[in-house]
């Protein structure tokens, strides 16, 4: 029996029984299965779900911008006493952006790059015949300023590529909201955005809901947020409904084993357990590192500059986790690209064991390059696609003499060790799925038996579920072959859950470290604490996970 | 502002680079066997010795070859490019006669293979998987793979020698006497023909290429914004999907651009056309070394000119260009 609610007269949206069928040859017949919720006025109703639950397909029904291909086959979805699945794309068109209005996961592609602010905001006004052209200009102005943006008038002369990411979900906001609609779609909108920023979001579209009186129908995949922001809640998993109800009950008191799972597996809300740093002579000494990237400059540019990395200096003992935690910016993967010596820093120091490092080239540094490798963080784009999984494991020790055959072989029993099983040799990436490709990355670095893995935000894009796999893989292997780690990440809660210290980084500056406790608990630094205070969902009710 | 001081900038590096240029195109042509000098004796029957010197201090071809490439290149410091050894006129009244029938000729397939191109492109991309669609697409890939003389001649046969509705050949009807708007009506029936002929090619490119970018550009999510908002969809094809699918165009459309003095000669040699390109193949015949020295001078100087405003176009169309460059 599908998990329903019964309509009441606060309802501003009613889905009922909504079957969508996906094309033929999709991995499953239907993306969304006998769905059935509510969103009532003033309320956020938070979808929640991981990659391939169907989240955002009712979603997309709603605004009648479901992809080609792909059907509602049943059901009907009741919006101010119509079935909007029986309208006409006309009927539809004229709903949207000013009856139902929506914001989207990538506030870096999600405007015309080639429009000015103004104008895109602007264009929801034209669509639905509202004002003179002058008026909509000043709109435009009006709503920048409603959603924040700083120096407005010279915002909206701006072109998207002039704004932060932040920003441009600001304006992406405004859009939405330019009509004042009754019900508000947001598909992942802080996904993509630091913490803090994503912060300031979610309280902007928590403040301009309650201002207007709006419905929010707010999709994510983050428990976090939804501890934040939500009224209620719908747990999807596999096209159908695993949970419905208010917020706090499904926080406090998940009934479905999925939910229950989904927040268990969230990294640690609570304080970090305590860990024996060891004492003894450290792996790797960082000593003043420093690097500035320079735009060529040239007869027509001046040179730009950015500094990456200033007088970054650490050190990492043998066998301990280290989390570099940063926002976008921070220079915390430049960190790890110097270690890996992908980039060359400027100058200062890198010791492995005594050896300098960065002064190494040519041979001398292919001779040590093994001794560090690197899990890189998109597990789709990191892997040729035309090279079998074996081959790609197998392809650093050839480099350095392995004999062919037993560089395979070898790659098998890797891949055996993260869980994949030795036949995935022959087989190529696109038959697995992102965590399981994570797994072949993590073999990958492996294949060359280093001492120090950087791993570069080797779990942000899996889902949590799978990221809290990853982490215990990678924690369980750490342990059985005496690994060092260097963790980079945006995600404090995972670098509390995997570091034995963790180092703050701002602007290339390293702001704080300390041992994960201290860092969680008594952070000494205002940006740690902003950082820290910006975790979505930290000081909310969540069941219990220790 | 910052586009003066784009430009200025662009034509000081361009006044580098043709300098450049004439420098080795004047080495290279040194390399060639022989000289004019022998050329013009063999063909004047008498090759003795003194002949051929006479001749080469007459050219100046006993000089040597610093003193020669120094003469050259402060001529053309001051657009005097020479004379023409077999024509005995100046190359560059040569050129400037010829120069107009060119650019003519260029510029209108230029313009009729951008616009026919983008057109039959944005119709083929919303007639994308409908019989309509596909027979843009097959029409495109005719005209690609045709070759240019065969298009040429076939035009010939059936619009002048068949249908008889065109002129076969040349720039104007010769004899008749046509002034004002009936020489430009003559000129421009003239001109129908070789024109159309040059322009299927790039047509043809421009209509593939203007298809593959539309539709790449509709899969972006800034297009999935725009119909959030409610817009119409032709709004969002012309303001959101072709202006974006737009800028790859820009960059082919300035190659193009570039070819357009040197870039018509089988056109200009089936249809008669009296430009540079029939100019250049028979200085090249003819060995006639100054004459090609001041065409290569030219169209090397056409390249760097459209190269400079197809990146004044693309800025334009694409404010992330500008703001970066400045």
């Amino acid at each position: 029996m599908p998990i329903t609610e019964n309509p009441s007269a606060d309802t501003v949206l009613s889905i009922r029984d909504l079957n969508i069928a996906l094309p033929k040859g999709a991995d499953r017949a239907l993306a969304v299965e006998d769905v059935s919720y509510e969103v009532k006025r003033g309320e956020i109703m938070c979808v929640v779900g991981e990659s391939g639950s169907g989240k955002s397909m009712a979603a997309n029904a709603v605004m009648g911008l479901l992809p080609k291909g792909v059907n509602a086959t049943h059901g009907e979805i009741l919006f101010e006493g119509q079935d909007l699945l029986a309208l006409t794309e006309k009927q539809h068109r004229a709903l949207r952006g000013l009856k139902i209005g929506m914001i989207f996961q990538e506030p870096m592609t999600a405007l015309n790059p080639l429009m000015r602010v103004g104008a895109q905001i602007a264009e929801v006004f034209e669509a639905h015949g509202q004002f003179t052209p002058k008026e909509r200009q000043a709109r435009a102005l009006e709503l920048l300023i409603e959603v924040g943006i700083p120096q407005p008038e010279k915002a909206i002369r701006a072109y998207p590529f002039e704004l932060s990411g932040g920003q441009r979900q600001r304006v992406m906001i405004a859009m939405a909201l330019a009509l004042e609609p009754i019900l508000l779609i947001a598909d992942e909108p802080t996904t993509a955005l630091d913490v803090t920023t994503q912060a300031q979001i979610l309280e902007l579209i928590r403040d301009l809901q309650q201002r207007r009186g709006m419905s929010v129908m707010f999709i994510t995949h983050d428990f976090g947020v939804v501890a934040e922001i939500a009224n209620r809640v719908c747990v999807m998993r596999h096209g159908k409904i695993v949970e419905l109800g208010d917020a706090k009950s499904v926080l406090e008191k998940p009934q479905d084993a999925y939910t229950q799972a989904l927040i268990a597996a969230i990294p640690s809300n609570a304080v970090p357990p305590h860990r024996e740093t060891s004492q003894v002579a450290p792996l790797l000494e960082i000593k003043q590192l420093n690097k500035v990237f320079r735009s060529r400059g040239g007869f027509l540019k001046p040179s730009r500059e950015v500094r990456a990395l200033e007088d970054v200096s650490l050190t990492l003992a043998r066998g301990e986790t280290v989390g570099i935690v940063g926002e976008s910016g921070s220079g915390k993967s430049t960190l790890g690209r110097c270690v890996v010596r992908l980039e060359h820093p400027d100058s200062g120091e890198l010791l492995l064991d005594g050896v300098n490092l960065s002064q190494l080239k040519g041979d001398a540094l292919r001779r040590e390059r093994h001794r560090v490798q690197m899990i890189f963080q998109d597990p789709y784009a990191s892997l040729n696609p035309r090279t079998k999984v074996g081959m790609a494991i197998a392809q650093g020790p050839i480099a350095n003499g392995t004999p062919k055959a037993a560089a395979l072989k070898q790659a098998g029993e890797l891949l055996d060790m993260v869980g994949l099983g030795a036949s995935a040799v022959e087989r190529f990436p696109h038959e697995f799925s992102g965590g399981q490709r994570q797994r072949i990355g993590i073999a990958r670095a492996l294949a060359l038996n280093p001492e120090l893995i950087v791993a570069d935000e080797a779990v942000s894009a899996l889902d949590v579920s799978i990221q809290a796999q990853v982490l215990e893989l990678l924690e369980e292997l750490k342990q059985r072959l005496s690994l060092s780690l260097l963790f980079i990440t945006h995600d404090l809660r995972v670098a509390a859950h995997i570091c034995d210290r963790i180092v703050v980084m701002q602007h290339g500056r390293i702001v704080e470290q300390g041992s994960a406790e201290q860092i969680f608990l008594a952070p000494k630094e205002a940006y740690t604490q902003d950082l820290l205070k910006a975790i979505p969902g930290r000081e909310a009710p969540v069941a219990a996970t220790a | 502002m910052v586009y003066a001081r784009l430009i200025l900038m662009r034509l000081f590096k361009a006044v580098i680079v043709l300098f450049l240029i004439v420098i080795f195109n004047f080495l290279l042509i040194q390399l060639a066997p022989g000289d004019p000098a022998a050329i013009l004796a063999g063909e004047a029957g008498a090759a003795d010795q003194e002949f051929l010197d006479q001749l080469r201090e007459r050219f100046g071809l006993d000089q040597p070859m610093y003193v020669q490439l120094w003469h050259y290149v402060s001529g053309i410091a001051m657009l005097d490019f020479g004379y023409s050894y077999r024509l005995g006129v100046p190359v560059f009244d040569l050129i400037m006669d010829r120069l107009p029938a060119t650019l003519l000729l260029t510029g209108t397939a230029f313009v009729l293979s951008l616009v026919l191109g983008i057109v039959a492109g944005s119709m083929a991309a919303a007639r994308v998987k409908k019989p309509s669609g596909s027979l843009i697409m097959a029409l495109a890939l005719v005209f690609y793979a045709t070759p240019l003389f065969w298009v040429a001649l076939m035009s010939v046969v059936v619009f002048s020698v068949y249908l008889g509705w065109l002129p076969a050949y040349g720039l104007y009807t010769v004899g008749a006497g046509h002034t004002g708007l009936a020489l430009v009506l003559d000129v421009a029936k003239h001109l129908v023909l070789p024109a159309t002929t040059l322009a299927l090619f790039f047509m043809a490119i421009y209509t593939r290429m203007t298809r593959t970018s539309m539709l790449d550009a509709a899969q972006q999510d800034y297009v999935k914004t725009a119909r959030a908002k409610g817009l119409k969809p032709g709004i969002i094809q012309r303001r959101h999907v072709l202006r974006n699918a737009l800028l790859p165009i820009i960059t082919l459309a300035g190659l193009q651009a570039g070819q357009m003095v040197g870039g018509a000669i089988l056109t200009e040699t089936v249809f008669a056309w009296p430009g540079i390109g029939r100019l250049m193949f028979e200085a090249l015949q003819q060995r006639d070394y100054n004459l090609l020295l001041g065409i290569f001078f030219f169209s090397a100087a056409l390249v760097i000119v459209f190269n400079i405003i197809t990146d004044l176009v693309y800025s334009l169309a694409d404010p992330r260009i500008k703001k970066g460059a400045a």
